[in-house]
């Protein structure tokens, strides 16, 4: 094992403010993950680094254990919201106090990564959002998508009771409190927004911090013009149905 | 009318066989069959009885008990379909944490080994 911190015992054993775990979900992301992961650990030497691999086809495995990175490799192909959750699931079970979540292409810069984290620790709140609408930071953004986060925030602000600047980020960090509620229950499709939901359920609080995002360093996004109707269709029946739901039962053995 | 009964007949006799071929192959389990054989079943019923068919038309205000019957197959078939969705939903949601478990349990005897 390269990085011993990252099993049970050397968690237990690490001091409870340094009990952050850096989560980075990826899927094909062999051209930007290895500098992203080598950017964190520069930023916060610290953390424990993990990226989950999503099944990807290309050396992101490789390029993210050469880099420094434990990686928790997915069987098969799960998507970014079962991605994300196995990673959680993982982080929850070796006792991580907190969890900040990355992405893999590049886009969210690791220097606020402390920034999230002084948040997270200080404020009392279960997540935070790396938000780039706030204080007018550095926003590259399509224009579609710009609509679609406009709607999202319109909707969200009378479910969630306070205004949400930036609904799309994945650049978020959650506390214990927060890891064992997405540890359970975690959506599966663009989840960002549905999991603001999640946390609504349980009386739970984020606030934002204000961060710049950067083009992404390789790859292609997952979400392109053409699908961005359907995400915004299937993100507001997402969080409507989040409204409605019921906690599941446990399944009958 | 009567070629329409007859229509639905055959269909259904046939969907039967099917799905009782498809059991004793094992390509379908005996749990999923029944929501099929129901359904046939109900086919086969309609289509045979007139004077259901006709009390269900009247019932549903309908003056001509095809439609009766159209209407029931759509819903029949709407309720087995529904019931496959619940069935595939609850498939997904095993599969994924069985992955997420599975990788994290691999995850955990590298480090082990490692360490040894």
């Amino acid at each position: 094992m390269k990085q011993t911190a990252v099993n049970q015992t050397a968690v237990n054993q690490t001091n409870a403010t340094d009990n952050f775990l850096v989560l980075i979900p990826a899927f094909n992301e062999a051209g930007a993950i290895g500098g992203v992961v080598k950017e964190v650990r520069q930023v916060v030497p610290k953390a424990q680094v993990l990226v989950v691999d999503d099944a990807s086809k290309d050396a992101t495995v490789s390029q993210a254990s050469a880099a420094g990175a434990e990686v928790l490799r997915l069987p098969y192909h799960l998507g970014l919201g079962g991605c994300v959750q196995a990673g959680y699931r993982l982080a929850y079970e070796l006792g991580y106090q907190y969890v900040i979540r990355v992405d893999g292409d590049g886009q969210h810069d690791p220097r606020y990564i402390p920034d999230l984290l002084k948040v997270l620790r200080t404020s009392g709140c279960h997540m935070v959002i790396g938000s780039r609408f706030y204080q007018g930071n550095g926003v590259h953004t399509s224009v579609v998508r710009a609509i679609g986060i406009g709607v999202f925030r319109l909707v969200l602000r009378p479910i969630l009771g306070q205004p949400v600047r930036d609904p799309t980020s994945g650049f978020v960090g959650v506390n214990r409190e927060a890891l064992q509620v997405f540890s359970q229950s975690f959506p599966l499709e663009y989840p960002e927004i549905e999991a603001l939901v999640v946390l609504q359920r349980k009386r739970f609080r984020f606030q934002e911090v204000p961060v710049k995002m950067r083009p992404r360093q390789a790859g292609r996004s997952s979400i392109t013009a053409v699908k961005s109707l359907y995400y915004i269709i299937h993100v507001l029946l997402g969080v409507f149905i989040n409204i409605l739901k019921f906690e599941r039962r446990p399944r009958k053995k | 009318m009567e070629r329409l009964l007859d229509a639905v007949t055959i269909l259904s006799l046939a969907l039967m066989i099917t799905v009782l071929f498809s059991v004793r192959r094992s390509h379908i389990r005996v749990e999923y069959s029944v929501s099929w054989l129901a359904a046939s079943f109900i086919l086969l019923l309609l289509s045979r009885s007139r004077a259901l068919l006709n009390w269900i038309s009247n019932q549903l205000g309908l003056t001509y008990p095809p439609f009766a019957l159209i209407l029931l197959v759509s819903c029949v078939f709407v309720v087995v379909i529904y019931r496959l969705s619940v069935v595939i939903s609850d498939l997904k949601d095993a599969n994924i944490a069985m992955a997420q478990r599975l990788a994290i349990v691999e995850f955990q005897l590298h480090n082990q080994n490692e360490k040894q």
